[in-house]
């Protein structure tokens, strides 16, 4: 056929595009070969080594998990547990990208913010409060309500806290879904007889559920692949994560640790791959037509109230942990002696310092490199056209779907032996960050350069721009906000990081959240506190100058592109 | 007891809507106008953008709530009326169809929200979609439509509601001209068919003299004309209506005399009378004369008024003049004889230009 025909010869072009280009040539295969190394390499050595008994091929980790209750009952505990997060955190999130899309409730300015304070806290962090304010010796439930209580640690402990971490994953995700959804669809709802609430269910929710749908999954294997909360406040609640981690690093059973890591790898693959090629294409199409954009009263006034009380609560909630945090660090002995003291700082600086000092430079080190790789590679995949594209994109954005767990085991077994060995060095956690962020920019990347189609470029250059003048003046400015977006995701996600890089640490790197995770398991919830209160400040301080420094706003950098 | 009169269906009653961001700046879109309306007129709110068509219609709808002044249908005051009470389905100008339903459902909502029998709803939307031709489309989403068929569709979901009164914002804004021209006859024959009083908003002219029985010109927020479309196009009020409506050309005379019916003006040196208005003038006055394009023509033969010539465009049965006459340029209009050539003149070449001067229309400057 013609059309075949057609295709070949662009095949043959694409890739005489690639060999007439050195440089792109010799750039693409960098990157290929590098993407292989960091995410596929420790992938395989984790899978091959989960798969083999003594050296020869065997399924006996899987058949052995699955006969004894004992592994069997970590699985169901955390599908029960995402189930339960994914559908909470998905509320939630949905009530504040309802009342701040939609709603039209006072003080966006504050609650803005709050819908994703969450996202820049220390993974345990909310777990230490829970721990201070709920536990034992909790401030509430010991101290105002007298209760004998250890009931916090388990599944409870852990919805309340993983609810709370997760709940901007779906804001995030619903909020541009609401924003998108036309006014009038919901003005001429009500034009034709449907009142607020029948509007509400026939129109806005069901235009909203994909997004709704994606949400739920997203939190759900956010919550599978939490490493840091359940190993603090999971007690007695066995899941997935943490005992792969126990039976790889405490009890040294490789074989069995790599399986339960690939079992995470399961879900969190699938969704990746619902994600990547369902739900894309189940997005509504927008129909042609100029709308106003003008909303009417979408919502009644007793509703308003309900949404403001409700994202107050919430919010407040979570202003309740950092304060508690903050306090916390000041307090002689929680519960015992409520005395001020300036001593978990000494402390957390003697013990803390040098990691603090470490990770802030493994970050910035990281940071710079995963945005422009991550720009890199999204430019080629939307600019350039070559054989093996698909290939480039689709690795760039794998190690998205890899659960921390899974990675850190990989990177042990993978690179702890020559050719490749790094364990131990800087090397093997700047990998880490920059492997495991980068499709974070990349996502961006493309977004962004999707935005400037090629004839905006192209006009540039008909105007007599060079193409240097072009990028500078054109592309750049224009991929600016993405690249800075994914900058920051990636300093945040690389000093928030836990479930990797607890299998890659060494005495002479350390990182912060696996020091504040060893003081917490000795019950020094004091010096624990100093040191995430250190972490939220860096977080913060850097997320603040970013905004400074590049004129972007909040909404620009934590965009609502999913 | 409420007495129905026919002749004051929809009655507006200085309406006024100023809209505040919250930090003190206020805009006035809406400034105290009054209306009425006859039932089963076709009412046309004619304007440029941004002079409160829609904000009027949306107050009428209920989705905007008046700062002042009351709406009255059928005798009813509706102030506090909510829109999904008012039953006077809008045709919106993004058509607004939901995208999630199909084009069945889609016309069917407004009769199932009316909690109407299954068989009921399937008469009426089979009814409604043969009287708009959209038989057959029925199990199709609206984005698989085009934007005709998506226009028809808005309409096929507003008129199964068997409404009184209909409101329209710009329904054939995004259509392009061809389908403009078809479906303004489709709307006005089903209106027409169905008795249906109509509120109809747009900024194209030939739009609302085609298919009114009022017009109303808005201008800034306020009423500048009301009157049936002969009216409007023969005596605009003021000149922002006679350039609004006719397209206008207007050149600059001053006031040689006032006599006791007729104005005498004088322009590049000739003086000629024109008609009084309700406006006052005085000797000496620098005024503005409105004449439409078909008054004005080119002449072989010296007619007294002289411009220059910037463009010409053929049209077929109509050649175009574009001639710069004194500091302005005006627009001629010369009707083809068929057979007969065209006298081509160049750009830049001194023209006779002739005025049919009892047209001129007298303002102020
Ligand atoms: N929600 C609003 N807030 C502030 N100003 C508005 C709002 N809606 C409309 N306006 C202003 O009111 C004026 C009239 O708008 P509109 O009724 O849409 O005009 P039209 O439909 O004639 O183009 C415009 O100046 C517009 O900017
Ligand atoms: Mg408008």
């Amino acid at each position: 056929m013609a059309n075949n025909k057609l295709k070949r010869r662009l095949n043959k072009n694409s890739f005489h595009q690639l060999t007439s280009d050195p440089a792109l040539f010799i750039g693409v295969i960098l990157i290929l070969a590098s993407l292989v190394l960091f995410i596929v390499y420790p992938l395989y050595a984790a899978a091959k080594l989960s798969l083999s008994d003594d050296g020869v091929f065997s399924l006996s980790q899987y058949q052995y998990i699955f006969t004894h209750s004992y592994y069997s009952k970590s699985i169901m505990n955390s599908v029960m547990l995402g189930a339960i997060v994914a559908t909470l955190a998905t509320f939630v999130g949905f009530v504040f990208a309802f009342a701040i899309a939609k709603g039209g409730i006072k003080g966006q300015k504050f609650f803005q913010p709050m819908a994703i304070l969450p996202i820049i806290s220390p993974p345990f962090m909310f777990a230490l409060s829970v721990i201070l304010l709920f536990g034992r010796n909790g401030l509430i439930t010991a101290k105002l309500l007298h209760m004998d209580t250890s009931g916090v640690y388990g599944l409870k402990g852990l919805v309340i806290v993983q609810v709370i971490t997760m709940y901007p994953i779906a804001y995030m995700t619903l909020v541009g879904i609401l924003q998108a959804i036309d006014p009038d669809l919901e003005t001429c709802a009500m034009n034709l007889g449907a009142k607020r609430i029948k509007t509400f269910f026939t129109v806005t929710l069901p235009l909203a559920l994909p997004g709704i749908f994606a949400s739920w999954l997203l939190v759900f294997v956010g919550s599978l692949t939490d490493f840091g909360n359940p190993i603090i406040i999971g007690g007695e609640f066995d899941v997935l994560s943490v005992r792969a981690y126990l039976e790889f690093t405490g009890m040294g059973n490789l074989p069995r640790g790599a399986a339960l890591a690939m079992l995470l790898l399961v879900p969190t693959v699938g969704v990746f791959f619902i994600q990547k090629y369902i739900i894309k294409n189940k997005a509504y199409v927008t129909i042609t037509g100029k709308s106003s954009r003008r909303g009417s009263s979408s919502v009644t006034g007793v509703a308003k109230i309900g949404l403001f009380i409700f994202t107050l609560g919430v919010s407040l909630f979570v202003i309740m942990f950092y304060v508690t945090i903050i306090s916390g660090s000041f307090i002689k002995l929680w519960s015992v002696d409520w005395s001020f003291t300036l001593r978990h700082f000494v402390y957390a600086w003697d013990v803390g310092f040098t990691t603090l000092k470490n990770t802030l430079i493994l970050a910035t080190i990281s940071t710079p490199i995963t945005a422009v790789l991550g720009m890199i590679i999204a430019f080629i995949v939307v600019r350039k056209s070559f054989a093996g594209k698909q290939i480039l994109d689709f690795l760039s954005m794998l190690s998205y779907a890899i659960p921390g767990t899974a990675v850190g085991i990989g990177y042990i077994l993978a690179f702890n032996k020559a050719p490749f060995k790094l364990s131990g060095t800087a090397f093997i956690l700047i990998a880490v960050y920059v492997f495991r962020n980068v499709p974070i920019g990349v996502q961006g990347g493309i977004a962004a350069l999707k935005q400037i189609s090629g004839d905006i470029e192209e006009s540039s250059t008909n105007l007599g721009a060079s193409t240097a003048y072009t990028f500078r003046k054109i592309t750049l400015p224009l991929v600016r906000p993405a690249f800075f977006a994914g900058a920051t995701f990636a300093f945040v996600r690389s000093m928030t990081a836990i479930s990797a890089i607890i299998f890659l640490v060494s005495a002479r790197w350390n990182h912060l959240t696996v020091l504040i995770l060893a003081q917490t398991e000795i019950m020094r919830l004091g010096a624990a506190s100093v040191l995430s209160f250190a972490l939220i400040v860096v977080v913060m301080a850097f997320i603040f100058i970013i905004m400074k420094l590049t004129g972007l706003k909040q909404s620009q950098i934590f965009g609502t592109t999913k | 007891m409420e007495q129905k009169n026919d002749n004051e269906y929809l009655v507006l009653k200085d309406l006024t809507k100023i809209f505040s961001d919250g930090r003190g700046n206020e805009v006035t879109a809406v400034d105290n106008i009054s209306l009425t309306i006859k039932k089963g007129d076709f009412v046309t709110l004619l304007g440029p953008s941004g002079c409160g068509k829609t904000t009027t219609l949306r107050m009428v709808a209920g989705f905007e709530l008046q700062t002042y002044g009351d709406i009255t249908l059928d005798n009813k005051l509706i102030n506090n009326v909510a829109p999904f009470d008012r039953n006077m389905p809008m045709v919106f100008q993004s058509y607004a169809l939901f995208p999630h339903l199909t084009i069945f459902e889609n016309i069917a909502y407004g009769l199932k929200i009316r909690k109407l029998s299954k068989e009921v709803i399937k008469n009426d939307v089979a009814m409604v979609s043969q009287m708009v031709n959209l038989v057959g489309l029925e199990n199709r989403y609206p984005g698989e439509l085009s934007g005709g068929q998506q226009q028809r569709v808005a309409l096929a979901r507003a008129l199964v509601l068997k409404p009184e009164i209909i409101l329209f914002d710009e329904p054939l804004s995004n259509l392009d001209a061809k389908l403009r021209i078809q479906t303004r006859t489709e709307i006005k024959r089903v209106q027409q068919m169905m008795g249906i009083t109509a509120l109809y908003v747009t900024h194209d002219q030939s739009e609302a003299l085609s298919m009114s029985d009022q017009i109303v010109i808005m201008n800034r927020g306020e009423i500048a004309q009301v009157g049936s479309p002969e009216e409007i196009y023969n005596n605009p009020n003021s000149s922002f209506v006679a350039d609004f409506i006719g397209n206008a050309n207007f050149i600059d005379a001053k006031v040689s005399e006032i006599g006791s019916k007729s104005i005498t003006v004088t322009v590049q040196g000739n003086s000629f009378e024109v008609k009084k208005t309700d406006e006052e003038f005085s000797e000496g006055e620098e005024v503005a004369l409105a004449i439409k394009p078909e008054a004005v023509d080119i002449s072989l033969e010296p007619t007294g008024f002289t411009g220059k010539l910037d463009v010409s465009s053929f049209l077929g049965s109509i050649t175009e003049y574009k001639i710069e006459f004194e500091n302005s340029f005006i627009i001629a209009i010369h009707s083809n004889t068929a057979g007969q050539t065209v006298k081509h003149f160049k750009m830049g070449e001194e023209v006779y230009v002739d005025f049919k001067k009892e047209f001129f229309r007298i303002y102020k400057k």
